[in-house]
């Protein structure tokens, strides 16, 4: 029973987040657009305002970008896969009873407040480092050659140290969804002789789809940005340059902003596409 | 019909949930030890675990080269700051969102999130001289103002999910009683609300003092967070595991002590309405 | 009249708190950008013997790992932020940086002491743009061969002072012992065009390999370029350390630290660092060469010096000069020297500290370091003649974009993701490519 009166209330109450966000989109994203059409490289001092489409083609055509993108949807789905399972896994052992739960979920959680710098600087030397990381200790302990993850499986350890970040929220709302559970229902369908799978199968799991979705599409808007984590890490070396690493490269470290900046404008048509996939999914899981 | 839980079974799964608890709680663990070594005995070979003499000269040395106080006090700010300040904007619009959705809601709830999809380095240079022009540069105010916005989104969206679960029939009770708009918000629906914006709230600021691009090329000074602060800390010359401990373990220190006393609050409201 | 002189009264005391706040005004706060590595830190120590001398100058200091510390002040500059008015820069954004006109010259405006023909000329000339000084060195290095002489005896084998790159691969894999944890030789390895292409570069000139002919045309196609990275990835797989791929100086220096290298070639200011028996296990075992040749008549060492700079937009420029003065003047090496012992000054950038007997006593390394400094030539670095100046880098905006995806293929070459062959093609083809946008 929305009133006229209450309609135009509503709409002044969502005013101010809708400017505040499109003056952010507004100003650097028109600049941006803008410099994505202009010559535009501070160390050479040259700035010619208007050179067409120049920029999107030679970023688009470079064979770095098709790799990036792969890269990307690699990391991405990798880190996904890894958080989902393994949350799926932790908030049904967090469900059982035991002794200490409150003290276990802290230790759970822990990872998610770690500053991804930091993490990955203390991945990087602590663990992976293969003359004094811990897991080179431990190769060595059981009679193995210390192994180069950095070196032979970077996607892999990168992924490792996001995954470890991110496991702590994708368990912290599957572990909500869990808890609101028809126990009755788990009970009877244990009392009929339903083996544990699938009662995992046909009960837990459709239950927990969205839940699921959520974890999905809140994690894919953080992870299509890492940066921090490849910067500490590789670098961007052995295939580990994301779309997002890729531009950082193009305006950072080429100095060339016009071309990094229709990198930028192109990453953000591809996230949008991702986004708009993602929503229907998760709107129609919603609702 | 109370099933009993044998004791065997329940120090089964206690015996699991710990091995899993400390395997994810590890890495905090061996920095935090590391950080009381010293260089040498951090990476002794063996790997030494409890037994050391332990010394506090790292932090010593991290203190003395750094500015740690300032550097936590502009993480505080800037934290709570860009949070409180996203929570201002964001309650009014998630509230009409639940309450008054229009046609147009949806659109604009996805293009909100889209938004943060913007990659941060593409708009680096355009944000730079922005700032420079209102002269702005390695300020408090325009890294509050700068994460506020990045996180915009996803609080609206949070609170959206939350509001929503709240029954429309309650305000309609309200409202049948006489209570105006303002009466409606203050005292029946925050009241209920007010779990999801504590939830809100925490998980903002975890997420502004992690944020480790902008709060790094935008200051310089006087405005220079944590996350500033680890960078003059990692490789060094010569070795510096146990410095680098010491100076992770005081970044993240605070907002880890911060989240294991709010835990509850936090995942109270952390549903983004996977729960129906 | 009361009320006159009252007013009186009243108007002096404000004139003289007036002043008093002008005074307190005239404090200048200099926002100095800095790499965090032994020596710059250990500046920052002793600062207070700045600021005594010039109480009305107050120090600020960003610290920051080398990456972070490019990505701040090259947004700055390249913004004309005006954040930093003292920048740490090195030998390759000096001369570009000066072109774009966004460096302060510093012929006038030092102090009396600083003394600029006393720099070394190698030093200087990198860092100067027709005849003008655009930063001042902190420390200046060049590489050179670090090896064990206990090692080299035990292998049976006596270091020449100017080896061969052959040499140094027989002598890597004598010395080699993997299950004592000994590689006999330590390199950079890890991408990025001032880690492990600083080092390639400066090997390849000593292939008589270059990065561009006469006409802008990348040469990794080049026979000489193939030789080169061929032999620099078998004689790593020979006797490199494992991991040697994420391996940068830092990593490196760990690593002889330990006692885990037979040679590391390296920049000199290693020197100091290895001979100092409080971090390093082999200080007293650690001799020296100079970078090894291929006899074409160049050898594989580079020049760089980390200097201080002072941008145009900063509003403190006089300031500025005046601590630039006191940091990398003569008088900061007795500082040192005084605090810290002789041997912890930084090297590398006068000529009168190697004319310092006491110096000479204390670094064993410093002649070796003046040679290799000296055995250097940015205008001249290669064998066949090239377009450009840099001995391990390119000075054109573009290189440092260039030369950390070319440094990415050679360091996944390392890894054994792809053969030289591969590495060398994807090179040629993403630098003629990124020439080809910059307009050459």
């Amino acid at each position: 029973m929305a009133t006229q009166h209450s309609r135009s209330a509503a709409r002044l109450m969502i005013a101010p987040a809708v400017f505040a966000l499109m003056v952010w989109m507004l100003i650097p994203l028109c600049m941006t657009l803008y410099f994505s059409f202009a010559d535009y490289r501070p160390m050479r001092g040259s700035f010619e305002p208007w050179i067409g489409f120049e920029n999107y083609v030679r970023f688009v055509t470079s064979s770095s970008f098709v790799d990036s993108v792969v890269t990307t949807l690699q990391m991405v789905g990798g880190i996904l896969l890894i958080t989902i399972v393994g949350g799926v896994m932790m908030a049904l052992l967090l469900d059982k009873p035991m002794f200490g739960q409150g003290i276990v979920r802290i230790l759970v959680i822990a990872p998610f407040f770690v500053m991804p710098t930091v993490s990955a600087l203390v991945w990087k030397n602590m663990f992976f480092n293969v003359d004094n990381g811990l897991f080179s200790y431990a190769f060595q302990g059981l009679g193995m050659e210390p192994y180069d993850f950095l070196s032979q499986a970077p996607l892999f350890s990168i992924i490792v140290i996001v995954a470890w970040q991110w496991l702590p929220f994708a368990t912290l709302i599957l572990l909500t969804a869990v808890q609101s559970l028809d126990s009755e229902q788990l009970e009877a369908a244990e009392m009929d002789g339903a083996p544990a799978l699938s009662r995992f199968r046909y009960i837990i799991l459709p239950h927990l789809s969205r839940a699921i979705t959520v974890v999905i599409l809140i994690q894919t808007i953080f992870l299509l940005s890492i940066f921090a984590e490849i910067f500490v890490t590789t670098n961007g070396a052995f295939g580990t340059r994301t779309l997002t690493y890729l531009v950082y490269q193009r305006v950072l470290e080429s100095q060339n902003i016009g071309l990094g900046s229709a990198g930028g404008i192109i990453a953000v048509i591809l996230a949008n596409i991702v986004a708009i996939f993602l929503m229907r999914i998760v709107g129609r899981n919603l609702d | 019909m109370a099933r009993a839980i044998t004791t065997r079974k329940k120090a089964m799964w206690t015996a699991l949930a710990w091995a899993f608890g400390l395997l994810m709680f590890f890495p905090i663990l061996w920095t935090f030890l590391t950080s009381f070594k010293t260089e040498a005995t951090a990476i002794a070979d063996p790997p030494v675990w409890f037994f050391f003499d332990w010394t506090t000269e790292n932090y010593a040395d991290v203190f003395d080269r750094s500015n740690y106080p300032l550097a936590l006090t502009n993480s505080i700010i800037i934290a709570v700051g860009s949070t409180l300040l996203g929570i201002l904007i964001a309650v009014p619009a998630a509230w009409a969102m639940a309450f008054v959705p229009g046609r147009r809601t949806k659109d604009v709830l996805l293009w909100m999130l889209s938004t943060k999809m913007l990659p941060a380095v593409g708009v680096l240079y355009p944000l730079v001289l922005v700032a420079k022009w209102l002269d702005i540069l390695d300020s408090r105010i325009l890294l509050v103002v700068v994460l506020m916005l990045i996180n915009l989104p996803i609080i609206v969206w949070m609170l959206y999910t939350y509001f929503r679960e709240i029954p429309g029939e309650i305000l309609e009770a309200a409202r049948m009683d006489g209570a105006n708009l303002r009466n409606e918000i203050l005292y029946v629906l925050t009241p209920m609300a007010l779990p999801g914006i504590a939830s809100t709230v925490l998980l903002n600021i975890i997420l502004a003092w992690n944020e480790a691009f902008w709060t790094i090329l935008l200051t310089t000074v006087s405005a220079a967070p944590l996350t500033k602060f680890i960078a003059s800390f990692s490789a060094p010359e010569g070795l510096f595991y146990a410095k680098l401990s010491a100076a992770s373990m005081l970044a993240i220190a605070p907002i880890l002590v911060m989240g294991w006393f709010s835990q509850k609050q936090l995942v109270r409201g952390l549903t983004f309405g996977a729960v129906k | 009249m009361k009320l006159k002189n009252a007013l009186f009264a009243a108007s002096a005391i404000v004139s003289v708190t007036a002043t008093a706040a002008l005074a307190q005004s005239e404090t200048t706060t200099l926002t100095i950008a800095t790499v965090n590595n032994g020596d710059m830190v250990r500046m920052q120590t002793l600062t207070d013997d700045f600021t005594e001398q010039h109480p009305d100058i107050q120090l600020e200091w960003v610290t920051l790992e080398e990456n972070v510390l490019r990505q701040n002040v090259t947004t700055d500059i390249s913004t004309g932020g005006g954040a930093y008015d003292v920048m740490t820069i090195g030998t390759y954004e000096v001369p570009i940086w000066a072109n774009n006109g966004w460096l302060v010259s510093l012929n006038d405006g030092m102090s009396d002491d600083f003394a600029a023909d006393d720099l070394l000329p190698a030093i200087a000339d990198g860092l100067s743009m027709d005849g003008e000084l655009y930063a001042a060195p902190f420390y200046g290095e060049s590489s050179m061969v670090m090896y064990r002489t206990d090692l080299m005896e035990e292998a049976g084998l006596e270091m020449p002072d100017a080896p061969t790159w052959e040499f140094i691969r027989e002598a890597a894999a004598a010395m080699t012992d993997r299950d004592a944890d000994i590689n006999g030789i330590c390199a950079r390895g890890k991408a990025g065009w001032g880690e492990n292409m600083a080092f390639l570069t400066a090997m390849a000139n000593s292939f008589g390999a270059r990065w561009f002919d006469e006409d802008w045309q990348a040469q990794f196609d080049s026979e000489e370029w193939s030789e080169a990275l061929t032999f620099y990835l078998e004689m790593m797989e020979e006797s490199g350390p494992a991991g040697a791929a994420n391996n940068g100086f830092n990593e490196n220096l760990t690593l002889f630290q330990q006692g885990k290298c037979g040679m590391w070639i390296d920049a000199t200011v290693a020197a100091s660092f290895v001979t100092n028996p409080e971090d390093s296990t082999v200080a007293d075992s650690v001799g020296f060469a100079l970078a090894p040749d291929t006899g074409l008549g160049k050898r594989g060492n580079w020049l760089w010096a980390w200097s201080l700079a002072i941008p145009t937009s900063s509003e403190k420029q006089d300031a500025a000069k005046t601590f630039i003065s006191w940091a990398t003047g003569p008088g900061y090496a007795e500082l040192v020297a005084e605090n810290e012992g002789w041997a912890n000054v930084p090297p590398g950038t006068r000529t009168s500290l190697y004319e310092n007997q006491e110096y000479l006593d204390a670094a064993p390394f410093a002649q070796m370091t003046l040679e290799s400094i000296n055995a250097a030539d940015p205008t001249n670095p290669t064998v066949d003649p090239v377009p450009y100046t840099g001995v391990q880098f390119v000075a054109i905006p573009e290189f440092a974009g260039i030369g950390t995806q070319v440094g990415q293929e050679f360091s996944a070459a390392l890894a054994g993701q792809q053969s030289a062959e591969e590495a060398l093609s994807n090179a040629q083809a993403l630098t003629t490519d990124e020439m080809e946008a910059a307009g050459y």
